[in-house]
């Protein structure tokens, strides 16, 4: 196929907002030479996403690929007066692509709408790590002003020298340098940059204060917003390349099942279909995705099934048995100092099954071989990795592996692992033919790379005038983020084994685990503003009051208040019988604080969430309303987890393969949801796109426990678990 | 069975002579190039691939094409009009109805529906109406106040 810019563009989505900054062919073998000399006139700032751990890890150095080693984004003002951003992170739903848009437009005072955002292709961006942990707007968001304040102070220097002002008179709106002191006197970006090649690397360039701003802190709309209602956003499963293939891959039954024998002569008698076999890979394509699907249904296989494990009921106390040692986290004072001051000891297990990311779009991506360059579009968190795992399975060296990352239809962390992508590439060399592999759903569960199911163990004790004086903390299988406690007990120790990681013994977890929508913090948060509302009602305390009462943290103190005023909560010791419920968290530095009102129908256990308010502290905020939007986000796939989403189980099979048996949050479960931005100038900017799903479980807990008097230990509290514990209240 | 199957769709007649039970989600997306409705559960669990067929919501996944013989298939690349964008699109881009984007055109065209046969529906009523369509990003606040918009401005009701 011929690889146009049409294809470009669609990988960028810009946003239908006029030409994009690169039109010639993408340059195979980039070196930043070799790419200036493709890429025309202009003028080019070079900067890290993150200059201090970026390239940290071997893998991760550019210098493998053919980049050079001290960059890994850039900037470049065209004399098409568009500014182009290339940078490897992706548009999941998040709007990254619209907040770093905004604060490149900010420091460099050009419109937002003259900005274009080029993420996650492989070969237009430098080496990135992937997208996930909050890491956009926090780690890249600094540089990325700075670059452009870079820009801007060069562009001044050079309108000083063609206006003959001093550059300090200058002014710019809009691209456009004048000088208030002789009116009429201007030069544009482009004109500046016309025919000139001009290369900058990011030194330390004065950023706007934040009493400056004019683009950031507004709420503009989407860039990526107009395509998405009209239909016309890709997503890898949206392109089409002439001759192209569609297949489907014959999975095993179960995790551990082994194939024993293989028929395929009926799937192989199917007009236009085709059976390839590769070691492992068996798959049956057509030109026309449905019958692929129905030649596969033709295919007999016989698996042999794994050895009997675990299933969802008997996991925790696999995981127990299974975990290594447990890692020390954190301590101060001393456990056996805070057991002697102790009168009143509250011990608990908290447990979380396994969910899934169940994003909408399923694992997609197309793959086409031509003149031994292989281009893979794949909706994946994490281009660069998986250019390098095709490169592997392909035989091929990296720089004849192109990763394009179109628009991605839901990440949440599961999009991290990109089997589909390999798979499509494969195939796409075994047959010669471009080819498309779009997960089926149950392919989605049986894959995911679930968020892992956990056991908490918390011993924690009150003085006799009810201040908190031990907590003793154990998280297994979950990992560690987050489980330092924030809340002031002088004798406390946390330990963690096991994780979303990897690096866990072989079998603990019976299969994929990885990050899931603030890792490991769900499970941490749920755990500690459990035992924290324990602790609370066995002091007689109302539950806002006691968190109160243990917090010196000035930023957790101000969610809090700010919270329990748009919530107008009135101090009460639970159960109150309202059915209200507090939780708090951090997740990468941003503060939440989470609450609830909910009622319990005692017959069914069905719980609806009535109302929810979210103070958040996120410093500077880039996009209120993204933000918000976020945020609310955040709230509502929380219900899910905190009510109804498990993967069941048993032998490696996953039962749960669709939304019949697998339920996410619908509309009829919404709450009534206000959120809060705490104003925060000074502290940078922080991600704002997970933190509030961490308080959910708890939150919810703590309501149903105010409501009823039930205390829900394990997650999801579905309306079984509800009725047994409302047995035993 | 292998046949010719006629229907209108976004307005123009269109003939594809395919295995007739084949879904109309595939000959859609596969056949006629129109990828705006999406493939998600590919069991009517999720509606990402709902489409408009007469006044009817469906979904197109598990629909086999014959069924829309003769009949006029709205998809989402033929809402907007002479380059116009519907209400309902204008709504979605005022409330930022979308995150991922990936169950917008599904919920557009469900909400197309509803308020053909509803111009004035209460919250309840678009609840009710759009509680199959999943959103995985929690756009769910936002999609529910630009259908309710999107019924307030198109005066005398949904065109």
């Amino acid at each position: 196929m011929t690889r146009d810019d049409s294809n470009s563009r669609g990988s960028m989505g810009n946003g239908g907002s006029g030409e994009g900054g690169v039109s010639e062919s993408p340059p195979r073998d980039l070196s930043r030479r070799q790419f200036l000399a493709l890429a025309g006139s202009g003028l080019f700032v070079f900067f890290p996403t993150d200059p201090l751990d970026a390239f940290q890890e071997p893998e991760r150095l550019p210098a493998r690929q053919g980049y050079p080693t001290d960059f890994n984004a850039y900037l470049r003002v065209g004399p098409d007066s568009r500014v182009t951003c290339f940078v490897g992170k992706v548009e999941l739903g998040q709007g990254a692509m619209t907040s770093l848009a905004q604060l490149l437009a900010e420091e460099l005072d050009v419109a937002l709408d003259s900005v274009d955002m080029v993420m996650g292709d492989t070969d237009l961006c430098p080496w990135d790590m992937g997208t996930f942990g909050s890491l956009s707007i926090r780690q890249f968001g600094p540089v990325l002003r700075g670059a452009g304040a870079e820009a801007r102070a060069v562009l001044l220097e050079m309108a000083a020298e063609q206006l003959q002002a001093p550059a300090g008179r200058l002014q710019v709106t809009a691209g456009v340098v004048t000088d208030p002191s002789a009116p009429g006197k201007r030069v544009t970006y482009a004109q500046l940059v016309q025919g000139k090649r001009i290369e900058r690397r990011l030194e330390k360039a004065p950023v706007k204060p934040v009493s400056a701003f004019s683009v950031v802190g507004q709420s503009p709309r989407r860039k990526d917003a107009l395509e998405k209602v009209t239909g016309k956003a890709r997503y890898a499963g949206d392109f089409a390349v002439p001759g192209m293939l569609h297949a489907r891959v014959l999975r095993p039954p179960a995790h551990g099942a082994t194939l024993r024998d293989l028929d395929t002569a009926a799937a192989e008698k199917v007009d236009g279909a085709r059976v390839v076999r590769d070691g492992d890979l068996v798959a049956v394509l057509h030109e026309r995705p449905d019958l692929a699907d129905k030649a596969l249904r033709l295919v007999k296989a016989r698996f042999d099934p794994p050895q009997p494990s675990v299933d969802d009921k008997t996991i925790f106390n696999h995981l127990l048995k299974t975990a290594p040692q447990p890692r020390l986290v954190g301590e101060s004072g001393s456990l056996a100092e805070g057991e002697k001051l102790a009168a009143n000891i509250v011990e608990e297990t908290y447990l979380n099954s396994y969910v899934a990311h169940a994003a909408l779009e399923t694992h997609s991506a197309t793959a086409t071989i031509e003149g031994g360059k292989a281009t893979v579009w794949a909706s994946t968190q994490t281009p660069f990795p998986v250019k390098q795992q095709v490169a592997q399975a392909l035989g091929f060296t990296p720089q004849n592996v192109r990763i394009i990352t179109p628009y991605v239809g839901g990440g949440f962390g599961g999009k991290s692992a990109s089997r589909q992508a390999v798979e499509a590439a494969r195939l796409a060399k075994l047959t010669g033919k471009p080819v498309q592999v779009v997960f089926h759903r149950d392919e989605e569960f049986f894959y995911d790379t679930f968020r892992p199911a956990a056991v908490v163990k918390i011993r924690a004790a009150l003085t006799g005038a009810g201040k908190m004086v031990l907590w003793d903390y154990k998280v297994y299988g979950a990992g560690d983020r987050e489980a330092r406690l924030f809340y002031d007990v002088p004798h406390q120790r946390t330990v963690s084994a096991g994780g979303w990681q990897g690096g866990n013994p072989p079998g603990m977890h019976p299969f994929g685990v990885g990050p899931w929508r603030a890792p490991s913090v769900n499970t941490n948060t749920f755990a500690r503003e459990s035992h924290i509302d324990i602790l609370a009602a066995r002091a007689g305390a109302d539950p806002v009051e006691f968190r109160l009462g243990h917090l010196s943290d000035q930023r957790m103190r101000r969610v809090l208040e700010a919270a329990a005023r748009q919530f107008g909560w009135k101090p009460a010791r639970a159960p109150s019988g309202r059915g209200l419920g507090v939780a708090l968290g951090i997740y990468a530095g941003t503060y939440v604080a989470t609450m609830a009102e909910v009622a319990v129908n005692k017959s069914t256990g069905r719980v609806q969430v009535i109302r929810v308010v979210c103070a958040q502290d996120e410093g500077v905020v880039v996009n209120p309303d993204g933000s918000r939007q976020q945020m609310e986000g955040s709230i509502t796939m929380g219900l899910g987890y905190a009510l109804a989403e498990e993967v069941r189980f048993k032998n490696g099979e996953v039962l749960d393969r669709n939304f019949d048996t697998y339920e996410i949050p619908r509309f009829s479960w919404l709450p009534k949801i206000e959120t809060i931005l705490i104003e925060n100038p000074e502290t940078a900017a922080l991600g704002c796109g997970e933190p509030p799903i961490v308080t959910m479980g708890a939150v919810v807990a703590n309501a149903i426990h105010d409501a009823v008097g039930a205390r829900l230990r394990q997650l999801p509290m579905t309306p079984a678990r509800i009725q047994t514990a409302l047995k035993r209240a | 069975m292998q046949r010719t199957i006629s229907f209108t769709l976004n307005g123009k007649p269109t003939r594809v002579t395919v295995d007739d039970q084949r879904m109309l989600l595939w000959v859609l997306r596969s056949d006629l190039g129109l990828t705006g409705t999406k493939f998600g559960c590919g069991a009517a669990l999720c509606g990402a691939c709902t489409v408009v067929v007469d006044k009817e919501a469906v979904r197109s996944c598990s629909t086999p094409v014959k069924e829309v013989a003769g009949k006029r298939v709205l998809t989402i690349e033929g809402l907007s009009q002479e380059g116009r964008l519907h209400a309902i699109q204008e709504a979605f881009l005022k409330h930022h109805g979308s995150q991922c984007g990936y169950c917008t055109p599904g919920m557009i065209m469900n909400a197309y529906a509803l308020l053909q046969k509803t111009p004035r529906p209460t919250r309840a009523q678009i609840i009710q109406h759009m509680d199959d369509n999943l959103c995985r990003c929690g756009s769910h606040h936002r999609i529910l106040n630009a259908i309710q918009e999107a019924a307030g401005t198109m005066k005398g009701g949904a065109q």
